[in-house]
């Protein structure tokens, strides 16, 4: 069960554990059950626990941008390790998802 | 020459993808390579046996093969094997962002990730016979004399 913290349209998301395939499945059905709620709009995901993610986490975060996208939400990342942030900066990912603890 | 080397066969279920890349960190700690390479190495071979499962035998139960080597300079040989489908066009699937399962969320990036994170990367495939993804990777702290 991912811990999560909700304010009034915000919603901060921990990731712990792996994201990779298998495990995205999870992952994502938890994440659209809470996003399911229509009035987040704000979505931070706090990758501080997470200890691995390969590429398939790149589709499971880049699915959640484009729900928020689509109602006129934002996303932001946080606390990704230096190897998680390499594979979302080769994706390009950053260019569109901001990260919080990044000047 | 090769120094050492192991094999392990597995069905393609996708539990496995985990039990695969901790199993060539654990065979190469005996190259000492930093947390930085283990990480490379995991991610590379979570990408091949992940394209395996889903790709190569599309869900159907097959078995995928991996080997892992290292010579005396303290460079290894990672491959994954599997006996499914196999890719018409190697150089399309490898472009960044191709992939033929949009709608599952799959980004594209599987082929990309393994040039990164490895020295070197070679795809053979045969359609209808399978797929064989050979990688390389220099240990920097090597064999120990």
């Amino acid at each position: 069960m991912l811990r999560s913290y909700c304010k009034q349209d915000a919603l901060v998301v921990a990731l712990d554990g792996e994201l990779d395939h298998y495990c995205a499945q999870s992952i994502r059905r938890q994440l659209d059950e809470m996003l399911a709620d229509p009035s987040v709009r704000y979505l931070v995901l706090d990758f501080d626990k997470l200890t691995f993610m390969d590429s398939s986490g790149i589709g499971v975060i880049l699915g959640r941008y484009r729900i928020l996208r689509d109602r006129g939400g934002k996303m932001a990342v946080c606390h990704m390790n230096p190897h998680i942030a390499r594979i979302f900066h080769m994706s390009g990912m950053d260019r569109i998802i901001p990260e919080l603890d990044r000047a | 020459m090769t120094r050492n080397r192991m094999e392990l066969t597995f069905p393609s279920l996708a539990e496995n993808e985990s039990f695969a890349r901790v199993a060539v960190a654990a065979f190469a700690v005996q190259l000492s390579p930093t947390l930085s390479e283990i990480a490379d190495l995991k991610t590379a071979v979570s990408e091949a046996v992940t394209n395996a499962i889903v790709h190569g035998y599309e869900w159907r139960r097959g078995d995928i093969t991996l080997r892992v080597s290292y010579d005396e300079r303290g460079e290894m040989t990672v491959e994954i094997e599997d006996h499914g489908r196999g890719i018409p066009d190697v150089a399309q699937a490898m472009e960044p962002f191709y992939t033929t399962q949009p709608e599952q969320e799959r980004s594209g990036m599987g082929f990309s990730v393994m040039q990164t994170f490895m020295d070197d990367l070679e795809v053979v495939s045969h359609p209808g016979e399978g797929t064989l993804v050979r990688m390389r990777k220099r240990i920097a702290a090597g064999v120990r004399a």
